[in-house]
């Protein structure tokens, strides 16, 4: 398990880590916390030419509320989010389900979503509260949805000069709530399936906004827009939840494989739909 | 927890747990593994193994290989043939492909090494050797091996015309058909016990130095079976054996995957041969769990004749295993699937009948007794199985449906059906113990009105016994070589003691048991012995560390040889008090006359005088060395309760209480036989779980790695509920059973009974592992709950 030949440069400013960037193009890599990138080095399945190293920056490592969003910096580690008293909803949910603890203690948020592994949490979980992607390059920053930044399976559209700097994540000024289910066969693994479910609730009660989006049964990270349809307006019941269930577990496109039947992966979106709603419901209404 | 102790805790013989002597070097990063080992000159060794399952290899070209700073030499099959080393006798009489050289027969063989001055340059050496592959179809699993018209994957072997590797059978047919023929009920059970990997987290490796001149030839290696490694060398290479030295140096867990010989090792011996300098290789992850000895792949149906009351009357087995490319099981010569015959498990019935079919496939050889005495596990679970089946089908409580068929303790020495004569237990007692523990009646009553609500609580029994320790002279050996073991003791003039040992542990402990053995027979405190194994050149001849065999037979020799010495010492103590031998007692830590104890000369005295006052006659030193042959086998049984709660919408079960009580006879270090248990138990919930090694239809290996072959961790593994009883072995000194399977071998059966019997009242009666959530999903779909 040696990894091929790479050369290597420890940035110390954003700037510079654009700049190499630039200049080895797409034979370049950010290294933040290396969570999956030194692993796919070592089985050579990744084989960049050079490594950018950013954990010398300072200042990206910043958790914070500002302008109606959550502020999370390019070396904010999943273990900062799981401890971090800022967060809540989706974010907060999924947070400890990340990996595992040695893993979540250096990966990075910026680089898993960055990464755009269909079977990672973090962009099930971006896709439901709608955030957006902070993107710098040589002429300044850019804003870009998530569901923009994501082009396809580990592919992202950022342009070969640009690199993650940050995420915002809304935070809604009314009630809200969120939940992050996850089926995983050991601690470690990657989602068999997984379910982020974002609810905000009007003053009369109903759901006035809803995310719903679903992680290992598509080829990317997937929006449940029929779901999320289904429970725009109404008030939240078991029946409802239920029926946006149902509406995931259509949009689903999942694979047989050795975690299990499509079939069976269908029926636990349904299921974790439900109960993630649920969840979300309970903390909105508390 | 029972009292054994016979010795001071400053003596620490047998009974105490004394902490781990081996610990502190380890845990302190002081610990010599293979990978530590580093000669000058040494070179470093990457295979280059086929990516696909069944193929003809065309041609090899090493040219890019060789342009790579940094390496030497590409070796080829081709290289190997002239020196007529391209193909290996297996432990089971096959031959296997050191490096191919006509076809590939499995995702992961091996075709060519490159050897390069570090292990980057090796690395990216092998990545440039081409091979020129036609494919060939794979065939990945035993049926289809033996469907008409099946391609021939051993077309190379003399005699061959289908792909079948071997048949047993044993037992007595025609009585078992006439008991089916006359029986109330026969219920059967078709199951897969899928492949599995022992997956050591040290991989396998070697630091070959043969030197030029003397021929000496110095092999470190990661072996758990050190002298018989040595010996097959010599046959083999036909290196003179007096020229081989194999050390095995400090080992991250076994399992059995050290047990056999691999290519890596004949390839880098011969290239330290051919080069004159040391070769090292230690292999990748991805090597060790898609090319080394599985565990498991039998397909097996188990039935039994039985009685309306629930009598068992006759059994009888069907099973098909899947060998892989080469049959290369490591097992005792006569037995073609090991000791699967143990199969009638802890019940009294007359009959039993197994027959074995044995088939090649595109998939890696080596099937490896995995924490495991030959094939014990698969027997153990098909009977366990077995019996909760009959028991729903006969509407008898799983529990009791047991208790009416076990062997009473007043029939042992009990001779089974096939042949095994266990030698003790209390199988009532055990089972009744686990069951209070777990308060199995209120289970049940709590199991009743959960299904009235639609949650779904399992109870899941296994009452297992094993047959360890292999064994007798008369009916065990492997390639020929009987399976005794041996001990060698030395006791310094100052009372301190070497203590060599045909064994080799793996982290099961011996620097501190075996001190304890001794200990017990001499008073010579455990902290001062030291325990010296590994060492072809350093200790006396053994057949190694598997099956659980280093207590019932390494254990039984480190008794017998401190025995000796005790005697030799009362001589000596005799002699210093000036009395006759047999006029003199011993207590835990001294000699004294008969009858006045105060008159005392302590082992360390006698120790002293063993090299200075002797009496007239007497040879000097103290030391000896003694070559155990066992009696029989040891078997040790135990009793699990696993209580689980299936969610029926997803098919995710939780393991709610795991009672495991297991009886290995006399304890000597209670805190590692119970880390032991843990230890198997965990591997037990793994394969039962979540673990096995799957392939596609291409044959590629699913499994490769460490995020596909999944290792429990503290997180998803349950929490234990240890218990024991104690039943000594009538006929080892010391009444020891061996303990390092147990667990591993009792508890898949456990956690499958317990899911399975969350979805009884569905009808289902079969899951197979892994029990993955979907599967169980399906279970409850289809049974239309």
């Amino acid at each position: 398990m040696l990894p091929a030949r790479f050369d290597y440069v420890a940035a110390s400013s954003v700037e510079e880590a654009i700049a190499a960037k630039a200049q080895g193009g797409d034979e370049s890599r950010i290294l933040a916390g290396g969570q999956s990138l030194l692993p796919m080095m070592k089985l050579r399945f990744a084989t960049p030419a050079n490594l950018i190293d950013i954990n010398r920056i300072g200042g990206l490592d910043t958790i914070e509320r500002h302008n109606g969003h959550l502020h999370i910096g390019a070396l904010v580690r999943h273990a900062d989010i799981a401890a971090s008293g800022e967060v809540s909803g989706a974010v907060a949910s999924a947070a400890p389900w990340i990996a595992d603890p040695l893993v979540r203690n250096l990966g990075t948020m910026c680089g898993s979503v960055a990464h755009c592994d269909p079977e990672g949490d973090w962009n099930s979980v971006l896709l439901a509260t709608g955030a957006e992607v902070i993107a710098q390059g040589p002429s300044g920053s850019r804003s870009i949805a998530i569901g923009d930044f994501v082009e396809d399976f580990f592919t992202n559209t950022l342009a070969d000069d640009e690199m993650v700097v940050a995420l915002h994540i809304p935070v809604p000024s009314g009630r809200s709530g969120g939940s992050y289910q996850k089926l995983e066969r050991k601690v470690g693994d990657y989602a068999t399936v997984g379910v982020a479910a974002h609810l905000e609730l009007a003053g009369d009660g109903t759901i006035s906004a809803a995310g719903v989006a679903m992680t290992s049964v598509a080829p990317i990270n997937r929006k449940a827009t029929g779901a999320e349809a289904v429970l725009v307006g109404n008030a939240p019941s078991a029946e409802l939840f239920a029926e946006a269930g149902e509406a995931a577990a259509a949009a689903a496109d999942p694979r047989d494989d050795v975690r299990g039947s499509a079939r069976w992966k269908r029926r636990v979106v349904a299921a974790f739909t439900r109960r993630a709603l649920a969840a979300a419901a309970e903390e909105a209404q508390a | 927890m029972t009292d054994t102790t016979t010795t001071p805790p400053e003596i620490g013989g047998i009974g105490h747990s004394v902490k781990r002597v081996e610990d502190a070097r380890l845990i302190e990063g002081q610990g010599n593994f293979l990978d530590d080992i580093a000669l000058p000159g040494m070179l470093h060794m990457a295979l280059v193994r086929s990516p696909v399952a069944h193929a003809r290899i065309n041609g090899i070209d090493s040219d890019a290989a060789m342009a790579v700073d940094g390496v030497l030499a590409v070796v080829t099959g081709e290289l190997m043939a002239a020196h007529n080393l391209a193909w290996m006798p297996t432990l089971s009489g096959d031959t296997q492909a050191v490096l191919a050289t006509d076809k590939v027969r499995y995702q992961g063989q091996e075709v060519a090494a490159v050897i390069a001055t570090d292990p980057y340059a090796a690395a990216d050496g092998a990545e440039l050797v081409e091979v020129d592959y036609d494919m060939l179809d794979a065939i990945t699993n035993p049926q289809q091996s033996l469907a008409e018209g099946a391609e021939l994957i051993r077309d190379e072997k003399e005699g061959q015309t289908d792909n079948l590797a071997y048949t047993w059978e044993t037992g007595d047919e025609a009585a078992t058909e006439a008991a089916f023929a006359g029986a109330d009920r026969v219920v059967s059970l078709t199951t897969h016990y899928p492949r599995s990997h022992p997956s050591p987290l040290e991989t396998c490796g070697i630091v070959a130095d043969v030197n030029s001149v003397t021929g000496q030839a110095t092999i470190y290696m990661t072996s758990q079976a050190p002298h018989a490694h040595r010996t097959l060398f010599a046959l083999v290479a036909g290196l003179p054996e007096q020229n081989i030295r194999i050390v095995s140096p400090d080992i991250g867990g076994g399992f059995g995957n050290k047990v056999p010989i691999y290519p890596g090792y004949v390839v880098a011996t011969a290239a330290s041969l051919l080069i004159g300098q040391p070769v090292k290789w230690v292999e990748t992850r991805t090597g060790n769990l898609i090319s080394t000895g599985f565990g498991r792949d039998y397909y097996m149906t188990g039935e039994l004749a039985l009685s309306n009351d629930g009598r068992i009357q006759a059994m009888r087995v069907d099973m098909l295993s899947d060998q892989g490319a080469f049959y290369s099981d490591a097992q005792p010569t006569r037995y073609r699937a090991g000791l699967f015959h143990v199969c009638t498990g802890s019940y009294d019935f007359p009959h039993a009948h197994i027959k074995c079919r044995g088939a090649f496939t595109n998939k890696a050889p080596g099937g490896v007794a995995y924490r495991c005495s030959f094939r014990i596990t698969e027997a153990s679970y098909l009977i366990e199985r077995l019996i909760q089946t009959a028991a729903y089908e006969l509407g008898i409580d799983p529990a009791e449906m047991r208790l009416r068929n076990f062997i009473q303790p007043e029939q042992f020495p009990y001779e089974t059906a096939t042949g095994f004569v266990y030698d003790s237990g209390d199988y009532p007692t055990a089972l009744r113990k686990a069951l209070d523990a777990a308060g199995y009646d209120e289970l049940r009553a709590e199991q009743a009105a959960a299904r009235e609500e639609g949650r779904l609580v399992g109870i899941g029994i296994a009452h297992f016994t094993e047959a360890v320790g292999a064994g007798p002279a008369h009916t065990y050996d492997i390639a020929g070589l009987k399976m005794i073991d041996s001990a060698e003791l030395r006791v310094h003039p100052t009372g301190k003691a070497i203590l060599k040992l045909g064994v080799k542990t793996q982290g099961q402990g011996h620097e501190t048991t075996f001190a304890q053995i001794v200990a017990e027979e001499t008073g010579i405190p455990s902290t001062d012995i030291k325990v010296i194994h590994g060492d072809t050149d350093d200790t006396p001849y053994g057949l190694g560390t598997y099956a659980s065999r280093s207590t019932p037979v390494g254990g039984a020799a480190t008794a017998m040889v401190a025995r000796k010495i005790a005697d030799k010492a009362r001589h000596i103590a005799a002699h210093l008090l000036e009395a006759a031998p047999e006029d003199i007692d011993r207590d835990a830590d001294k000699f004294f006359v008969k009858g006045s104890p105060d008159k005392s000369v302590t082992i360390q005295d006698a120790a002293f005088a063993a090299y200075t006052n002797l009496p007239e006659g007497m040879e000097y030193g103290l030391e000896d060395v003694t070559y155990y042959n066992p009696p029989n086998l040891t078997f040790p049984y135990g009793s699990y309760v696993v209580v689980v709660d299936v969610d029926a919408d997803t098919g995710v079960w939780k393991v709610r209480r795991m009672v495991a009580l297991d009886d290995c006879g006399v304890r000597i270090n209670p805190m590692i036989v119970e880390g032991q248990i843990h230890g198997g138990l965990t591997e037990g919930f793994a394969m039962s779980s979540m673990q096995w090694i799957t392939f596609d239809d291409d044959g590629n290996c699913i499994g490769s790695n460490f995020m596909d072959y999944l290792i429990p961790t503290a997180w998803e593994t349950p929490r234990f509920e240890l218990l024991e009883t104690v039943t000594p072995s009538p006929h080892h000194p010391i009444g020891a059973k061996g303990i390092g399977e147990s667990a591993t071998v009792g508890s898949p059966a456990a956690f499958v009974n317990a899911v399975v019997d969350a979805l009884a009242h569905l009808g289902v009666r079969n899951i197979d592992m892994p029990v993955l959530p979907d599967r169980v999903w399906e279970a409850i779909d289809s049974a239309g709950g």
